[in-house]
């Protein structure tokens, strides 16, 4: 099986569409171990590419037990999203469900039964918000269909709520449970003309829903990867190699075979060059009966690697090459006007050009995953974003049928695009089945940044020129940075369709002349996605360069904005772009790009903010606009210098169309957190590597946003929308760190060409 | 190996372990209390954090040996049903994201609130710095903990 990037989760030219069904009672009871009369319903999505159809699968499952509980499996993982919350909760309030009365129950990975569960690229909500209302409405119109005819009345005439169908002029009413026996022997009722509630009526969705985990998470009781507890279970951790693509020459296990605690020490093989992006990396696992023994004897290991091609990388050294590539004509992968015509009879040109270095994921619980072999069969317990690759990796690994692997999902200590990648979970079943114990193999904190899938570091160059009229006449903005294709590939040089398509390549303002290129990189370590991918260096330049354009042409930035987005338009960039334009996987006629639903969120920022406002003495504020996943997002940080020459940041104001927001608290808290993720990355954070290894250990140096150098207030204003939910894990990143670089250079006169930026 | 005592929660506990095992490792390993978490091994970060009396301590760097008489209270003995102010707060700001960071979010902010009952902003900026979050909840933490000590 393919990994799914987040970027391509389909091809435009596949349409999904959804279909409730009645499972066998058999089946669910294998998949959830709850049995009992009652209402059963299945939802299977069903995927249409061009000329052929998928087979049916069943997504998620919802059952009503006669003692009027409703059950929902959730299919896709937690980690700090509120996804257990959110889907749930549209499938309950279809249905007119007492929320209180709903019990949810995590799926492990299986995609025959649940279809895709990778959850990753913000669109879980986006995804599954129809047929999530469609199995509601389903259940509603059974449970409703069941009273009216015990009590010979109209089906219009009753209506169903807090888990009750009630008969208004009677007042007769009954619980879900007392119907749920019932309305299993009903038929289903047609799917077309099935009435969906409209938004108005909604209780839950639209509506602030505190998480169903929030007790467990704060009384210690909530399970992560690293909680679960087998008997005879062993612990493992893992000398891995310091260099991507080293082997193991020889090594000397006795020290830490004296450790008291020590069991074994075994090796792992690993993948070599290229490293791939579900493979364990070569290693010696060390095996005791607890996590110091197994980290002290680790410490205790005397290897020798061969350390091979990657020993002599040096990242600053390729960042230079990287910078000087963009001086030369790269690969045009957008083409409109003629940007050499506009050089040439410029009245100005600005040249810049932009540095981001690697970032690591930093969960704060680090990948850990236990596995137990038994009688051919293996079965895992793992925070992992993506069950089904982790299933299908194992199997591979392991030699063994991806049916015999049961990947059960624990809750996610953060994922952020990680915990996509199984590399963890292979290690923990290849040494499970090599022992015959369970083994639970945990990673340090010192593991996870050094061997960790990085947010590629990239080297950018953008021309712009003005016109006589100091209108902005060209746009040639030149990327590179190794992709992330080439971590299984190495022949992928250039960056791909999909990560141009990450808010490079759909430069939305209207500029006569406009040439985007790339250049050639290799990768000499494994890179991954990260929270907002591309999105994060690719708006980081653009929306800098923007605000020293304004500035040469004597304009306002927002004004800027405004003005080049210019009439109601949707973009389809037709014949300007070389290759594929991946709109996140759907077509642009489901997700049109509306430059109208852009200068929206520009307009409600700037009035939110009171952008143009008198600021104190030491303040200045910063702007940047940002669509991704999307979502449309403009951001305005305001920043503050103390007497002691101090920055802080005590504003942070976002406008977001993202469509329909099913729980609103949850999109608001991704925006919160996703503006210190933001704060990380432009003030803080940075991987570098220096023959061929990562330079830092641990949190004293890859320094993490702390309390106070966070922003103080984040303000996230919904616009109030009914159109289709879109993506809100990701869309906060990207305009944070260029909105904190333009109000850097208000305050200081200093412009920001490098992530990261100090602002102590 | 040898046999230390320690009270954890109130209870006298006997452990066979040795000298130099961190606290965290003994609470999660030998003592099946999993609510303390390991983000760092390096006092970096807060997350195993528990109070040693009063004292919030990161027990990640504490060994057993150093332990001695005084009391460990770690997230499950904060309170019997989960519904010491500060979870309280936690809850009705719906702190969480992941959750992972913030039972040792909770026990420093409990040792904040031993020391300073009343908090002011910054007072709570500074005892918390040491407690990252990668979900990003800090406001929703200093906002807890502000009504907690209300
Ligand atoms: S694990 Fe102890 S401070 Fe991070
Ligand atoms: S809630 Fe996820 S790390 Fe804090």
């Amino acid at each position: 099986m393919m990994p799914t990037f987040p970027f391509s989760k389909n091809k435009p030219d596949q349409q999904h569409t959804s279909t409730i069904f009645a499972p066998s009672r058999r089946d669910f009871i294998k998949i959830s171990s709850l049995a009992g009369g009652g209402l059963l319903l299945g939802v299977s999505f069903q995927c249409t590419g061009k000329g052929k159809t998928s087979t049916f699968s069943p997504n998620v499952y919802l059952s009503i037990s006669t003692d009027n509980l409703v059950t929902i499996i959730a299919h896709r993982s937690e980690m700090g999203q509120g996804i257990r919350t959110s889907l749930p909760m549209i499938v309950a309030d279809e249905m007119g469900a007492d929320w209180a009365r709903v019990q949810i129950v995590q799926a492990e990975g299986d995609e025959e039964k649940y279809g895709n569960q990778n959850t990753d690229g913000s669109f879980s909500v986006r995804m599954f918000y129809e047929p999530m209302r469609k199995a509601g409405a389903t259940a509603r119109h059974m449970l409703i269909r069941a009273a009216a005819q015990k009590w010979g009345v109209e089906e219009s005439s009753c209506t169903a709520e807090k888990s009750m169908v009630v008969h208004a002029e009677t007042g007769k009413s009954l619980t879900f449970g007392e119907l749920a026996a019932e309305a299993q022997e009903l038929e289903l009722p047609d799917q077309e003309s099935l009435q969906l509630k409209d938004s108005g009526s909604y209780k839950l969705v639209g509506k602030d829903v505190p998480i169903v985990d929030l007790e467990d998470m704060v009384t210690g009781k909530a399970v992560f990867g690293a909680d679960v507890r087998l008997d005879g279970m062993k612990v493992a951790v893992i000398q891995r190699t310091p260099v991507v693509g080293a082997t193991m020459a020889s090594y000397d296990d006795k020290a830490a075979l004296a450790i008291p605690g020590v069991e074994k020490v075994v090796p792992i093989k690993g993948s070599g060059n290229p490293p791939g992006l579900n493979k364990p990396l070569e290693g010696l696992a060390v095996i005791a009966g607890n996590t110091w023994a197994a980290i002290k004897g680790r410490e205790a290991l005397e290897i020798t690697w061969d350390l091979g091609e990657n020993a002599s990388y040096d990242s600053r050294s390729q960042m230079e090459s990287m910078l000087k590539s963009t001086l030369a004509e790269g690969r045009v992968r957008r083409n409109r006007g003629e940007f050499k015509t506009a050089k040439s009879t410029a009245s100005r040109v600005l040249d810049r050009s932009f540095q981001a270095p690697f970032y690591a994921h930093a969960t704060i619980e680090p990948p850990a995953a236990l596995a137990s072999y038994k009688d051919g069969k293996m079965e895992i317990w793992a925070p992992t974003q993506h069950p089904q690759w982790a299933r299908d990796s194992v199997a591979e690994a392991c030699a063994m049928e991806a049916a015999d692997v049961r990947v059960n999902v624990t809750l996610l200590g953060g994922g952020f695009g990680r915990k996509s990648k199984p590399d963890y979970v292979v290690e923990a079943a290849l040494l499970a089945k090599e022992t015959g114990m369970p083994i639970r193999v945990q990673w340090t904190r010192e593991d996870d940044l050094h061997h960790d899938f990085f947010h590629a570091h990239s080297a950018q160059r953008i021309v712009a020129t003005l016109d006589a009229q100091k209108k902005l006449s060209g746009w040639n903005h030149h990327t590179v940075f190794p992709s992330i294709g080439a971590t299984s590939n190495p022949e992928e040089l250039h960056p791909s369709d999909g990560e141009l398509g990450l808010g490079c390549i759909d430069f939305p303002f209207e500029v006569p002349h406009i040439r985007i290129e790339t250049h050639e990189s290799t990768a000499h370590t494994r890179i991954g996605w990260l929270r907002s991918v591309s999105n994060i260096h690719h708006a980081f330049a653009i929306c800098a360069m923007m605000d020293e354009i304004a500035e040469a042409r004597g304009v306002d930035p927002v004004e800027q904005a405004l003005e080049l987005l210019a009439d109601d338009a949707k973009l389809d960039f037709a014949g300007e772009i070389e290759g594929d334009f991946g709109n996140y996987g759907e077509s642009l006629e489901d997700y049109p790009w509306e430059t109208k639903r852009l200068k929206n969120v520009i307009r409600r920022v700037a009035k939110e903010a009171d952008w143009g406002k008198t600021l104190p003495e030491g303040h200045a504020m910063g702007f940047a606009v940002h669509k991704s996943f999307l979502t449309y997002v403009a951001c305005i940080a305001e920043i503050a210098r103390d007497e002691s020459g101090t920055i802080t940041i005590p504003e942070v104001h976002y406008a977001v169309d993202c469509g329909i927001g099913v729980n609103t608290d949850r999109i608001r808290s991704q925006f919160e957190g996703g503006a210190i993720f933001g704060t990380s990355i432009a003030n803080t954070s940075a991987i570098t590597l220096k023959a061929g290894k990562v330079e830092q250990h641990n949190f004293d140096g890859y320094h993490l946003a702390r309390m106070p150098q966070s922003p103080k207030k984040i303000y996230v204003h919904l616009i109030d929308s009914s159109r289709k939910p879109t993506g809100v894990g990701e869309p906060p990143v990207p305009p944070l760190a260029p909105a904190l670089a333009n109000a850097y250079y208000k305050l200081t006169g200093k412009r920001i060409y490098q992530l990261p930026f100090s602002m102590a | 190996m040898k046999t230390h005592t320690l009270t954890v929660n109130g209870k006298a506990q006997q452990v066979e372990a040795a000298d130099d095992m961190p606290l965290l490792w003994v609470l999660r390993d030998l003592l099946d209390l999993k609510g303390t978490k390991y983000g760092c091994g390096q006092a970096q970060c807060g997350s195993c954090t528990v109070l040693l009396g009063d004292t919030a301590v990161r027990s990640c760097t504490l060994t057993v040996s150093q332990v001695g008489e005084r009391s460990v209270t770690t997230i499950e003995g904060l309170s019997e049903n989960g519904d010491h102010p500060l979870q309280k707060a936690w809850i009705a700001h719906v702190v969480p994201q992941c959750g992972y960071c913030q039972t040792g979010q909770i026990m420093n902010a409990a040792a904040l609130l031993r020391r300073t009952p009343s908090p002011s902003e910054a007072d709570i900026e500074q005892a918390m710095a040491g407690n990252l979050c990668r979900c990003g909840t800090y406001n929703r933490i200093k906002e807890a903990i502000q009504s907690a000590a209300q």
